[in-house]
């Protein structure tokens, strides 16, 4: 199935929901981007232990569902798990989302939304 | 008989004439369903249905699954890395790179792939050029470090460019699978299943029709053989009636006489023994 030109070409920008480390690195490669102003608007969002998860949530579904230029989402782990519903509901192409590691916390593929997609899929 | 053929294996009654008409009705009801669905996402959109082989699914999710596994590793080196930064700069940068950022530098192109007829996203990963955010980062000291790491970054996130692009394949495929299950779903209840239900329908009711037309005939049967049998009553009883009718009109006392004299005759007869002498 051809999914519309439209639904991906102008998505060029990566964005980031993570801790301060993962950001920071991200960044560092270059992947941030803020729109011009007025409503300057960064393409990735810091989270620590202070942050709520409603910030998230929003964070989540602005990059997801309201911009338009974002390619692939990667938000770290620890912190999809703190919104799992939503993350799992997620079902878009565009953008991808993508689970990444932090520092502090390894990677497990158990809780990984695509992976357990796929497992589901062959019925494990 | 009709449906001999092809039709599932039940009994011709009524009831099960019943059950079939349902779900026949059913089965036409979802396959106008899955119809309508169909012409618009697939005819229209997808003149080539694709013919993904299981091969090929498990082929992406293998690699996704290996993807993963990269990058995890991946993120741990760079992770490192930037640890290293710190060390160097003797301080958080985070804030300082957070502030500077303004331009994308690493960006994504997405294009389409096809693969065996579907139409895969695929993303590739491009840096502009002349878009040095973070120039006075580490320029103190530890300069050398933060471009090694930014190096690392890079890197990483081409694996993660990549790992994007097989997920969306991979999410892609999903949806057609879903459709063309519902493709084949569709064929399926249109070429078997329907008509095998009316194939069963026509046994059931030429079945029924057949016991109609034996019930039919046997009552006929019955019904003749009632007739001819209360007939030959009415034949026997007249015959008797006759009978009687003339056995009175002749009422003659000779054969009754003749009768008596035969019995008493012969009764005369049995005392003629011979004679026991002592």
């Amino acid at each position: 199935m051809a999914a519309p030109a439209s639904a991906y070409k102008d998505r060029q920008f990566l964005a980031v929901i993570g801790d301060e480390d993962s950001v920071t690195g991200l960044l560092l490669a270059g992947i941030g981007h803020v729109t011009q102003p007025p409503d300057s608007q960064k393409n990735f969002l810091v989270v620590d232990s202070k942050t709520d998860n409603a910030a998230i949530e929003e964070a989540f579904n602005r990059f997801t569902t309201e911009r338009k230029d974002i390619g692939i989402l990667l938000i770290n782990q620890h912190i999809a798990e703190r919104i799992r519903h939503r993350v799992d509901t997620y079902t878009a192409a565009f953008p991808a989302l993508l689970e990444i590691p932090s520092k502090d916390h390894p990677y497990d593929p158990e809780k990984d939304s695509v992976l357990r997609r796929v497992r589901r899929l062959f019925g494990e | 008989m009709s449906g001999a053929g092809n039709r599932e294996a039940v009994f011709p009654t009524r009831q099960s004439l019943g059950l079939m008409k349902s779900k026949l009705k059913g089965a036409q009801t979802g396959h106008d369903l899955l119809k309508r669905k169909n012409v618009s996402e697939v005819i229209y959109h997808d003149p080539i249905l694709p013919g993904i082989s299981s091969y090929e699914i498990t082929e992406i999710t293998r690699r996704i699954d290996e993807a993963k596994r990269k990058m995890g590793r991946v993120m741990q080196i760079a992770a490192f890395s930037l640890a290293e930064v710190t060390y160097a700069v003797g301080g958080d940068i985070g804030y300082q790179v957070q502030e500077s950022a303004k331009s994308a530098r690493f960006r994504v192109r997405t294009k389409q792939e096809n693969v065996s007829g579907v139409f895969l996203p695929a993303f590739e990963s491009y840096t502009t050029d002349g878009n040095n955010d973070f120039g006075l980062t580490g320029l103190g000291k530890g300069g050398q470090q933060v471009q090694r790491c930014r190096e690392t970054y890079a890197r990483a996130v081409e694996t993660l460019v990549e790992l994007a692009s097989l997920q969306t394949a991979f999410v892609i495929l999903d949806e057609v699978i879903k459709v063309v299950n519902r493709r084949v779903n569709a064929i399926i209840s249109e070429h078997v299943i329907i008509p095998r239900t009316e194939n069963t329908i026509k046994y059931i009711n030429s079945e029924l029709d057949e016991l109609d037309r034996e019930e039919f005939f046997r009552l006929k049967k019955v019904q003749n053989k009632k007739q001819r049998d209360t007939a030959a009553q009415d034949a026997e009883m007249r015959l008797k009636r006759d009978a009687a009718e003339k056995a009175e009109a002749a009422s003659g006392s000779t054969s009754s006489d003749k009768e008596n004299e035969l019995g008493t005759g012969d009764i005369l007869g049995e005392s003629e023994d011979a004679d026991v002498i002592f």
